[in-house]
């Protein structure tokens, strides 16, 4: 049943760092995060890896095995052959903090810039009323665990530190994509999402679907909906002269 | 002097889960300043992983319900221990709570006619829990995440910062509450990323820890349920209440031994699912305990029935509340009829169309077919008790929340008392959200009416920094050197064994012995590298924790002898109403102060208010009360 698995681990901090080999048993239904704490508790003590809820649920663990983004809790070694080398590296678009971990503080920070939920003034708490269908379209984005593999993913921002400050990367663009489905929000974010927060770059090349654990379809039902919404209303001249009208108005 | 980054708050709120953020809102929603420190990213708290529901009487799916029913489903499920003046609060508070979520942009599940769906759950009469799939617990952080980031934003418009009232000290723990004179005067701490210490000056912390669940080694629960929290209170001179109830969740996976303890939802069970035996036996029906006759089906059929119409039928046995599961899964197994990896099985597949159960329990499909590579729709889960929550936590006074420490409050998990020696599914995260604003609002107007703040002494800041670094020196003369990992793993390994579902008084001795030794060797605690981002080394300083709160729980064991709830002592099989009003309370006579010592006393619980006792019908209090306790009520005297 069980077997040693070899691994390389990347280890290191911002200043610099390597690949390091090691070999450590690997037992039937482990994933690769069980290694990586078998590492901690036998070889490694000090070795630096974010997790919590070890189902995939958190959103933790995110880091790249064999150069593919990949939660690590979620990565059964039973998809690699007995005798194959596993590469573990840490998410490369963020700076790394040590070992495994990054600062993802990017995320957090674009987090912020997307204009909040905006409920109509007059309903109470309470007297929310909404159909089944109609809240299902935000609810696939609310499966969003944030892991942010999408946005290490997204070539955008990859290998490309100056585009950071324009974009706000798949998740959060596809924030806005939720907040403008909610069946009661009041808010418009459509032109914001061309202009603040960088939806032109994306060129939907569906990488960021292709790495989400959570099977959230990001680009078709998140992405090019928006942005079919900002042509429409870019390149519409009457929707266009109404939004200035509209705008101007309520000054 | 030691060099620490100095901050100053209001309000200094440990822990960002449900109950650390709901009282983060209210308390920066009284014009406060705030910080909400915690030891993961923001948002990756435990509440993230809960998955059923949060109960709350809406009467949506049933408009029978009411909080009333409520209050009720919340006494029988802690088998009348519970704090009622808590039980009360949270039994008229949540739906006001839920609702408030969705203005804030929660968007749960809708039934037919627009409203928040609510869903079956054990223990509870009527569907109760507000859900959103699977993934309830996601939502609820999520929404308050955003919540909080709203408000920043509002801060933003006001001040130019958003860090103006309200800022998150994310993967930064604490290990230790300051006072002058009996009050709470700040709390320090280390930055996990570097290492660094941090002081936090503040008059008010709400602790918001969650549990203590890493002490036992097949559990639902994260690294971070250490136990801090509790450990931290104990320290600073507050009680701990219900420590001996420990709620085992019948259902985790068994299978494979990498995943064994993590969760099942209770809402397979909620949604249809049934429990069988290796005879294809839906053996629940022989586990209805006395007190539970009459309220739930005999048959099959009956049971069958009452998910589609539950107002002339009894509802199933696989639905009762969990201390009953679990300790009937445990005889199964127990008695030879177990399935092959050592648990039971629950089916889903034969109950449900395979494209339903993939919309209700989405997660839960994708959890067996990753980690254990079972079909949930073609075929039954295996399924065990696991350690999932603790009844047992810091006492506080239910209306504001506050410890008997001054300046010190406690809300969610890590509190005590609401859930009395069970806690019913989905009352946690209604607990989280009414108990976490009332937090917010103790602490708040503890603040207002502060004449003048307390000072953290430098000498104590000292003191502090000094036990935070000790494992990184070589073990004083004539003590081993000890590899915390290892400690950890022979804790987890006695308090499982021997503290667990099912408890007896020589077992529970032999427990603390292995503590005492623990405690012995836990000085010899040794880390290798450097104080940046080192897990040896933080798990050198929860494991401090873990000991102190896991003498608390095998110390208030061991003088229970009765079982109720989560408490199950095999010497002593029975309910006794003699024990049904005592609560056991730990406090700290001092000691080592890197594993104070641990006292337990015994006090009575307040009698409960006669308008609450007469929601009850009297043949139902005899079961729970003694005689005397009696006396009083409307259908004696008359
Ligand atoms: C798998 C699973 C499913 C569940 N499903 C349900 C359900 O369906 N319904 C329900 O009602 N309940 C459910 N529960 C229980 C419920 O989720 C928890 O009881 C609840 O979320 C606890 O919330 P909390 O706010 O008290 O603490 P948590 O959400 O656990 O947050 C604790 C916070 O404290 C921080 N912290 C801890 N120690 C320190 C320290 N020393 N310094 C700084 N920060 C610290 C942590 O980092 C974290 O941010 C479930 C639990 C599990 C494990
Ligand atoms: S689809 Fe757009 S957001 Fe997604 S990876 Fe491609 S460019 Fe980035
Ligand atoms: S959208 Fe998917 S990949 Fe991106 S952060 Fe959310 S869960 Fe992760
Ligand atoms: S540990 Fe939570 S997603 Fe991997």
């Amino acid at each position: 049943m069980g077997y040693d698995a070899k691994l390389k681990v990347w280890r290191g901090d911002n200043g610099s760092g390597a690949l390091q080999d090691f070999t450590v048993e690997a037992n039937e239904g482990e994933v690769v995060l069980d290694l990586i704490h078998r590492l901690q508790a036998t070889q490694a003590p000090d070795l630096a890896v974010r997790w919590n809820c070890k189902a995939g649920k958190c959103g933790s663990c995110s880091a790249e095995v064999n150069g593919r983004p990949r939660l690590l809790c979620m990565t059964r070694m039973s998809v690699f052959d007995e005798d194959e080398t596993i590469t573990v590296t840490p998410m490369r678009t963020f700076p790394v903090i040590r070992d495994l971990v990054t600062d993802v503080s990017y995320n957090y920070t674009k987090a912020r810039e997307i204009p909040s939920f905006t409920p109509p003034k007059d309903l109470e708490p309470g007297d929310y009323r909404m159909q089944q269908v109609d809240v299902e379209r935000s609810q696939e984005f609310r499966k969003c665990i944030e892991c942010f593999l999408c946005q290490n993913t997204c070539h955008v921002v990859r290998d490309h530190e100056e585009n950071k400050t324009a974009f706000a990367g798949p998740r959060f663009l596809m924030r806005i994509a939720e907040l403008e489905m909610h069946p009661l929000d009041v808010a418009d974010r459509s032109d914001e999402a061309q202009t603040e927060h960088g939806l032109g770059f994306c060129n939907i090349t569906k990488c960021c679907t292709d790495v989400c654990p959570e099977g959230i379809h990001i680009t078709d039902n998140a992405l090019i909906p928006m942005k079919e919404r900002v042509a429409d209303r870019r390149y519409d001249p009457i929707v266009w002269l109404g939004n200035k009208l509209f705008r101007r108005g309520e000054n | 002097m030691t060099e620490v980054e100095r901050h100053s708050y209001d309000v200094v709120v440990i822990g960002a889960g449900g109950a650390g953020l709901r009282a983060v809102i209210e308390a920066r929603q009284r014009g406060l300043s705030v910080a909400v420190v915690c030891k993961s990213l923001f948002g990756k708290a435990h509440t993230v992983m809960a998955e059923g529901g949060c109960a709350a009487s809406m009467g949506n799916a049933n408009s029978n319900d009411n909080w009333q029913v409520h209050f009720r489903d919340t006494m029988r499920g802690g088998k009348f221990l519970n704090n009622w003046r808590m039980a009360e609060l949270h039994a008229r508070e949540a739906p006001d709570r839920v609702w408030e979520l969705e203005s804030y942009g929660a968007l749960f599940d809708r039934t037919k006619d627009g409203r928040i769906s609510q869903r079956n759950f054990g223990g509870h009469t009527y569907p109760r829990l507000a859900h959103v799939g699977d993934r309830t617990g996601l939502e609820l952080i999520r929404t308050m995440q955003q919540k909080i980031v709203s408000l920043q934003q509002e801060d933003y418009k006001q001040y130019g910062d958003y860090e103006a009232r309200v800022k998150v000290f994310a993967e930064c723990t604490i290990t230790e509450l300051l006072k002058d004179g009996g009050r709470i005067a700040g709390a320090f701490g280390y930055w996990r990323e570097s290492g660094r210490f941090v002081l936090f000056e503040t008059p008010a912390v709400v602790v918001a820890t969650g549990g203590i669940g890493k002490s036992f080694k097949v559990t639902s629960n994260s690294w971070e349920y250490t136990g801090d929290g509790h450990a931290l209170a104990l320290r600073a001179g507050a009680s701990l209440i219900n420590m001996e109830f420990v709620q085992f969740h019948p259902t985790g996976m068994v299978w494979p031994p990498s995943v064994k303890g993590i969760l099942v939802t209770e809402g397979v069970r909620g949604d249809g699912g049934v429990l069988k035996n290796s005879q294809g036996e839906r053996f629940m029906f022989r586990y209805i305990p006395d007190v539970f006759k009459g309220q739930y089906a005999d048959s099959e059929d009956e049971a069958d029935r009452w998910y589609d119409d539950a107002d002339n039928n009894r509802r199933t046995p696989d639905l009762l509340p969990r201390d009953e599961v679990a300790r009937a899964i445990n005889a199964e197994v127990k008695e030879g009829r177990g399935s092959p990896h050592g648990g039971v099985f629950l089916d889903i597949a034969s109950r449900l169309p395979t494209e339903e159960i993939k919309r209700r329990l989405p997660s839960m499909y994708h959890q067996f077919k990753e980690l254990a590579d079972v079909d949930i729709t073609k075929e039954p889960m295996e399924v065990g008790p696991t350690c999932h929550y603790v009844m047992g936590g810091i006492e506080v006074d239910p209306d504001t929340a506050s410890s008997s420490v001054p300046g010190l409050f406690a809300a969610g998990e890590c509190s005590g008392g609401m859930h009395g020696s069970n806690r019913l599914g989905g009352n946690s995260l209604s607990d989280l959200l009414v108990f976490g604003r009332r937090a917010g609002l103790g602490a708040a107007s503890y603040v207002e009416s502060l004449a003048e703040r307390p000072v953290v002494a430098d000498a104590d800041i000292t003191a502090a920094a000094k036990l935070a670094v000790a494992p990184f020196d070589p073990p004083a003369d004539g003590v081993d050197a000890e590899n915390p990992y290892t400690l950890h793993t022979e804790l987890q390994q006695s308090m499982n064994d021997l503290v667990g579902i099912i408890r007896k008084a020589d077992e529970i001795a032999k427990a603390l012995d292995k503590l005492g030794e623990i405690r012995k060797r836990i000085r010899g605690v040794t880390v290798e590298g450097h104080r940046q981002y080192n897990p040896g080394w933080h798990l050198a300083l929860d494991l401090r924790n873990m000991l102190v709160v896991s003498e608390c729980v095998a110390q208030a064991a061991l003088r229970r002898t009765e079982s109720r709830g989560g408490h199950t002592r095999d010497d002593h099989p029975q309910m006794d109403s003699q024990w049904r009003n005592t609560l056991l309370v730990c406090t700290s006579p001092g000691g080592d102060p890197l594993a104070p010592d641990v006292a337990v006393d015994a006090k009575p619980q307040d009698p409960m208010r006669q308008d609450l006792l007469e929601l009850f019908e009297l043949s139902e209090l005899e079961k729970y009360y003694t005689e005397d306790e009696l006396a009083d009520h409307p259908e004696r005297t008359a």
